[in-house]
């Protein structure tokens, strides 16, 4: 885990509210961990300004369509535009990063 | 939800089929797919498999009452309803009668990162949702094969894939897998590996710039299946399958005889014609009227009031109604009364499957009782010749089944090999006339003879066949010493014999005019000496008469002598004589 670069706190110019979506099933292992490696990044980088919505598939199948959920967990970036999909249990927090466009948003920190 | 492939161990002793409603497929495989398994369909761009998923799902709820689920990697609910509405399903009509649910999943790459663990129970999910929501039997896939493009880590796809055919087994749904034809193996990506139950192969190959749609299926575990290539087409009511064997030899037949047209090819056929519903083979070599014997039947046909349709595949119907009526047929009347009807086309128009699709549609739409091909060997520049004999065998099954009597043409190059190409097309004909040209005294002559006429007693004889203004004419060769004798030689040949049956004549007549002559001289002859015998009897009269008339005389002297000198008076006797009148 590379906490180093999860671990700088970053700054936001202007504040907006990101919208997350993470698509699990039940209370699989795999999801759990994706719950819990988002939960980091986002208390991190998008303290007080992200919405987290966990959808448990087996509860809610008709709304699998709707954002082309194939793999389990897949977090969906809904906002801000354009929408993202990150599927797998998140262990990489560089490459959430880069997926999530935090990335871009540290560097012109 | 997470179930295993290994609870779906279930009893196979005879295995339950899914009929799947594809015209011909469920012929081949004696039933349909294998219910409750996966199938899998192969084959390349374009050769139709996500028609034959769709077919699949469309009959299975139109005709057997079976729901089913639609999942498509590659195109849109909204495309699919499209494209497949082209050929007569109606697709939107029954996902809002909740008898197919579709579901098009978007997989893209480029969109999707992937990071970490991850499995495909979304997939698991939205199918579960998709096939209870409408209780489907059902269901294809529509091509998985995007999963490998779309997903990066390929072990945990092939885990899934594995997990899922397992699942889908239990889940007790007959499933369609489409999948792209790899360069060695089956599939691009080795599906096959998880599909063994049945696996079927489309193929359009390209023969001579032409394709062929070919289905083959590779594999039925459990099953026994036609393995041949069959050939199969996509016309506009959805896929049909062709088997050379989906007709036994069962056809109902009828002692019904039909004249030919020409009264002299009747006599050859023990005077009545075909069969009705018998196929005749016409063969010959360019330029010895095969069409025009064959428009004689059409227009012998149209006269008994038939339906006859004319398929040419070298002439356009103008062409054949202007040249028919050089020769004295009238056809253009029958095809306005709409008893006679052309379909021309080119043979290189489309594939020999296409062609036959086309005459099955024609035929189903006019439903003629007589059938003209002209000529079948055009069909054969299309095809291979094994794929030209399957296609007549089926046409001829066809057409018999439906006691449609069909004349085919069959154009032949030089004499050598004649009988020798066509031999193998011959064995599913009833009759087969044979039009040949004959070369002799610097000219060509057509004969005709019938080789053979299956269930009736036929002429051996060998017909000369003329051609004039007024129609076809069919004449008594010559056979003599110097062998068949046509043309000029044939007429020379009558010329001679009359000549020689006039001088005889001649002869005759002189010879009796001559004896009459004798005859007549003989008879004169004969007078002559009458008159002359005539002549020495009268003489012979006059003299005895002058002797007599002298003796009386003398008698009369004596006597008056006699009296004179006083005699003993003796009785004079008394004789009758005649007058003499002239003397000789």
């Amino acid at each position: 885990m590379k906490r180093k670069t999860a671990d700088r706190p970053l700054v936001p110019q202007r504040p907006k509210l990101w919208q997350l979506r993470l698509y699990v099933t039940d209370q699989t292992p795999k999801s759990q961990v994706a719950f819990s490696n988002l939960k980091k990044i986002c208390e991190i980088h998008l303290k007080g300004r992200y919405r987290l919505k966990v959808i448990d598939l087996l509860k809610h199948p008709h709304l699998a369509k709707g954002d082309q959920i194939l793999a389990i967990p897949t977090l969906v970036r809904k906002l801000p535009n354009p929408i993202r999909t990150i599927i797998g249990n998140l262990s990489d927090f560089d490459r959430v990063l880069i997926g999530l466009d935090l990335r871009a948003t540290s560097g012109r920190d | 939800m997470k179930s295993n492939g290994a609870n779906s161990a279930q009893p196979v002793l005879p295995l339950p089929k899914c009929p799947t409603g594809i015209r011909g497929l469920d012929e081949i495989t004696r039933g349909g797919l294998p219910k409750g398994r996966p199938t899998l369909i192969c084959g390349g761009a374009g050769c139709g498999k996500t028609l034959f998923g769709v077919e699949f799902l469309v009959r299975g709820a139109t005709r057997f009452g079976e729901a089913g689920v639609l999942m498509s990697f590659e195109e849109t609910e909204g495309e699919l309803i499209a494209n497949v509405g082209s050929l007569g399903f109606d697709l939107g009509g029954l996902v809002r009668k909740k008898k197919i649910a579709l579901d098009y999943v978007h997989i893209e790459a480029s969109e999707i990162q992937e990071n970490g663990e991850y499995d495909l129970e979304g997939l698991f999910v939205r199918l579960n949702h998709a096939i209870d929501s409408i209780g489907a039997k059902r269901v294809v896939l529509d091509t998985l094969e995007a999963l490998f493009s779309g997903l990066k880590n390929e072990s945990i796809l092939r885990s899934e894939l594995r997990r899922l055919f397992g699942w889908l087994k239990a889940k007790g749904v007959t499933t369609v897998i489409t999948a792209e034809r790899g360069r060695d193996q089956l599939t691009r990506n080795g599906l096959e590996e998880y599909v063994s139950d049945c696996v079927i192969l489309l193929e359009h190959p390209l023969n001579d710039q032409i394709a062929t749609r070919n289905l083959r299926v590779v594999k039925y575990r459990g099953s026994l299946h036609g393995t041949n290539e069959f050939p199969f087409l996509i016309g506009g009511d959805g896929i049909s399958v062709l088997p050379i064997t989906s007709l036994g030899l069962n056809h109902k037949i009828s002692a019904e005889r039909i004249a030919t047209g020409i009264p002299r090819l009747d006599a050859m056929l023990s005077g009545r014609g075909f069969f009705r519903g018998s196929s005749i083979l016409l063969t010959g070599t360019p330029g010895t009227g095969k069409t025009i014997v064959a428009a004689n039947f059409a227009n012998a046909a149209c006269q008994r009031g038939e339906r006859t349709l004319f398929f040419s595949f070298e002439e356009s119907p103008n062409q054949i109604i202007r040249n028919m009526h050089s020769i004295g047929l009238r056809l253009d009347p029958y095809v306005k009364r709409g008893i006679l009807r052309f379909h021309s086309a080119r043979p290189s128009l489309y594939g020999l499957e296409m062609h036959l699709a086309t005459m099955f549609k024609e035929i189903e739409k006019f439903k003629p009782l007589v059938v003209i091909i002209d000529p079948i060997t055009s069909l054969m520049d299309v095809g291979t010749s094994s794929e030209c004999r399957g296609m007549v065998t089926r046409l001829v099954d066809y057409l018999k089944a439906g006691q449609v009597t069909t004349l085919f043409t069959s154009l032949t190059h030089g004499g050598h090999s004649l009988h020798q190409s066509e031999a193998a097309m011959s064995s599913l004909m009833d009759s087969w006339l044979l039009l040949q040209d004959v070369e002799g005294n610097g000219e060509h002559n057509r004969v005709l003879y019938v080789l053979k006429a299956r269930g009736m007693a036929h002429s051996n004889q060998v017909r000369e066949f003329l051609i004039s203004n007024r129609g076809i004419d069919l004449v008594d060769a010559y056979i003599g010493p110097s062998g068949v004798l046509t043309g000029s030689a044939r007429a020379a040949q009558a010329a001679r014999e009359k000549a020689e049956a006039l001088a005889s004549k001649q002869d005759a007549a002189r010879r009796k005019r001559e004896l009459e002559r004798k005859g007549a001289v003989l008879e004169r002859k004969i007078s002559g000496l009458r008159s002359e015998h005539e002549a020495g009897a009268e003489e012979l009269l006059q003299i005895d008469t002058q002797v007599g008339k002298r003796t009386r005389l003398l008698n009369t002297e004596r006597t008056e002598l006699g009296r004179l000198r006083q005699a003993d008076s003796k009785p004079a006797p008394r004789r009758k004589a005649k007058n003499a009148k002239e003397s000789p």
